[in-house]
């Protein structure tokens, strides 16, 4: 396992364009969505006490795209560099390989989260760590829906090889409006608001705006997220082993490299 | 001698498709064992096999006695293999790569290890370049080095000295030899390069359509067929239909 993130981690510190990479979009999407905060701040009556609510989100909203788009990312470095092979003949097991590259993402993610949080600060005179002791269980509950999300194409990617890749960048994109990351789940139609229900995504993205707008603790939307989390991750883990075997009977495993 | 591989009535299908059809063989300590056959022959199929990477349909692999399908990691410690279709990853140095490999395979003394492929291999210059800006002699050798870094009983060779300079394939062809007798391991050698099988192999497989057509000494074929050389032998086998279609 170790030698796995030894390998990423490597490959990390060696490209100062990729560490600039993993921070710059953090940074300048807090930036964006921090001056549209401050204008909606301005403008409108639901923000007017939670000038941080938009841009609290945004950093959560990206902390989730990080970590699912730097675990997608570790597994399509290895087919873009040949060594997908390589990989699957060393005498690791698959979990091995999901809990390197899980550790992995989230070193990623938070070389990005980071300069993105201690911007917020000097730039709009918010601290995200406002959330107290929420931010914690916010941001794991995140974390593990976002390794999701990567576990799932990850599988998709394992089972039909490099085609995949595009919904790798897609999925993200296809679960915002979903997840009311900057809206309350009411602006929703009734049957998206269904379907929002069945993500974890809105009973985090609704405890964030709770905890800042009302100053008060709802443990039920927590206990939603982490529920619908556990059942969500048992299925991509579940998706992911049945998708190797998938792999090594219908031979992908051995032509995704090549 | 000490039988390392064998292959028993080893089948892959894939839907309608046989890709290979009940093929065995052993390979024992201290020995080549050449796989020859055109391009869709069934021969990086059952090296996939060999290598876990695809399910048989059935028959079995055993290494030393263990069963691929059984004990998977245990005979992927001490297997490894070499392909121009696979590379090391490009932007880290040849020594990381080395590393990276070597916590994977959980070797001991990994520095030791590092330092004697380095010096059989005449890695010393290229150890601390960046793999992907290597030439194609120097990556060879860099992967040559990442194959042997679990010091592997098996050994699988698919066109170990494709696009390479006549210099440079002989210095791979003679360390493979040297590396053989020293280790006594088994090798398992794919390649279309005839001069280069009947130089290492003592005995040569030839596969077609999923099957083994023929099989004996480089010598032996050769006599038997009456041709003057392997590349004769191989351009007659797989040329005539199969009695088997």
């Amino acid at each position: 396992m170790y030698g796995l993130f030894l390998r990423h981690f490597y490959l990390i510190t060696r490209s100062f364009p990729r560490i600039l990479d993993l921070i710059y979009w953090p940074s300048i999407q807090i930036t964006l969505w921090g001056f549209i905060s401050n204008f909606f701040a301005s403008h409108t009556t639901y923000y007017n006490n939670a000038v941080g609510v938009i841009l609290t989100c945004a950093i959560l909203y990206d902390f989730l795209f990080r970590t699912s788009i730097g675990f997608n990312m570790l597994f399509l470095e290895e087919i873009w560099s040949r060594n997908f092979t390589n990989l699957f003949i060393a005498p690791m097991k698959i979990s091995e390989i999901l809990t390197s590259l899980i550790f992995t993402a989230l070193v990623r993610a938070l070389i990005g989260l980071i300069p993105a949080v201690l911007l917020t600060s000097p730039l709009f005179g918010i601290s995200i760590l406002e959330l107290g002791i929420y931010l914690f269980f916010l941001f794991l509950s995140l974390y593990i829906f976002g390794i999701t999300l990567g576990i799932l194409v990850s599988a998709g990617l394992l089972r039909f090889g490099p085609s995949f890749e595009n919904i790798a960048w897609s999925t993200m994109f296809l679960l915002a409006p979903f997840g009311c990351i900057y809206y309350p789940i009411e602006i929703l139609p009734e049957i998206f608001q269904k379907i929002a229900y069945m993500l974890p995504l809105v009973y985090i993205f609704e405890e964030a705006r709770n905890i800042l707008i009302n100053n008060t603790v709802d443990i039920s939307n927590l206990i939603e997220a982490y529920l619908l989390n556990m059942v969500y991750i048992i299925i991509s883990i579940t998706l992911f082993f049945y998708s190797f075997n998938k792999a090594r009977e219908k031979g992908t495993l051995i032509n995704i490299g090549e | 001698m000490k039988t390392l591989v064998e292959v028993q009535n080893l089948k892959k299908n894939y839907g309608d498709k046989q890709a290979v059809k009940s093929i065995s063989f052993k390979i024992n300590e201290n020995e080549i064992l050449g796989l020859l056959g055109p391009n869709g022959s069934g021969k990086t199929t059952t090296i996939g096999m060999m290598l876990g990477l695809l399910k048989p349909t059935s028959g079995e692999i055993l290494i030393e006695g263990d069963k691929i399908e059984e004990d998977r990691i245990k005979i992927l410690q001490k297997i490894n293999f070499i392909s121009p279709y696979i590379e090391l990853p490009k932007k880290l140095t040849v020594k990381q790569n080395l590393i990276v490999f070597g916590k994977l395979y959980k070797i001991k003394n990994l520095n030791n290890r590092i330092d004697y492929l380095t010096s059989k291999l005449r890695l010393s210059d290229i150890l601390n370049r960046i793999t992907g800006e290597l030439s194609s002699g120097q990556k060879n050798r860099a992967s040559l080095a990442k194959s042997l870094i679990n010091d592997p009983k098996v050994l699988l060779l698919d066109e170990p000295t494709a696009s390479l300079d006549p210099e440079i394939g002989d210095f791979i062809r003679s360390f493979l030899e040297d590396y053989k007798k020293e280790k006594k391991i088994s090798i398992l050698l794919a390649s279309h390069n005839m001069n280069e099988v009947t130089r290492l192999c003592k005995s040569i497989l030839m596969m077609k359509d999923g099957i083994i057509v023929d099989s004996g000494s480089p010598a032996d074929l050769i006599e038997k067929h009456g041709r003057k050389n392997l590349e004769e032998v191989f351009l007659k086998l797989s040329r005539k239909p199969n009695e088997h279609n």
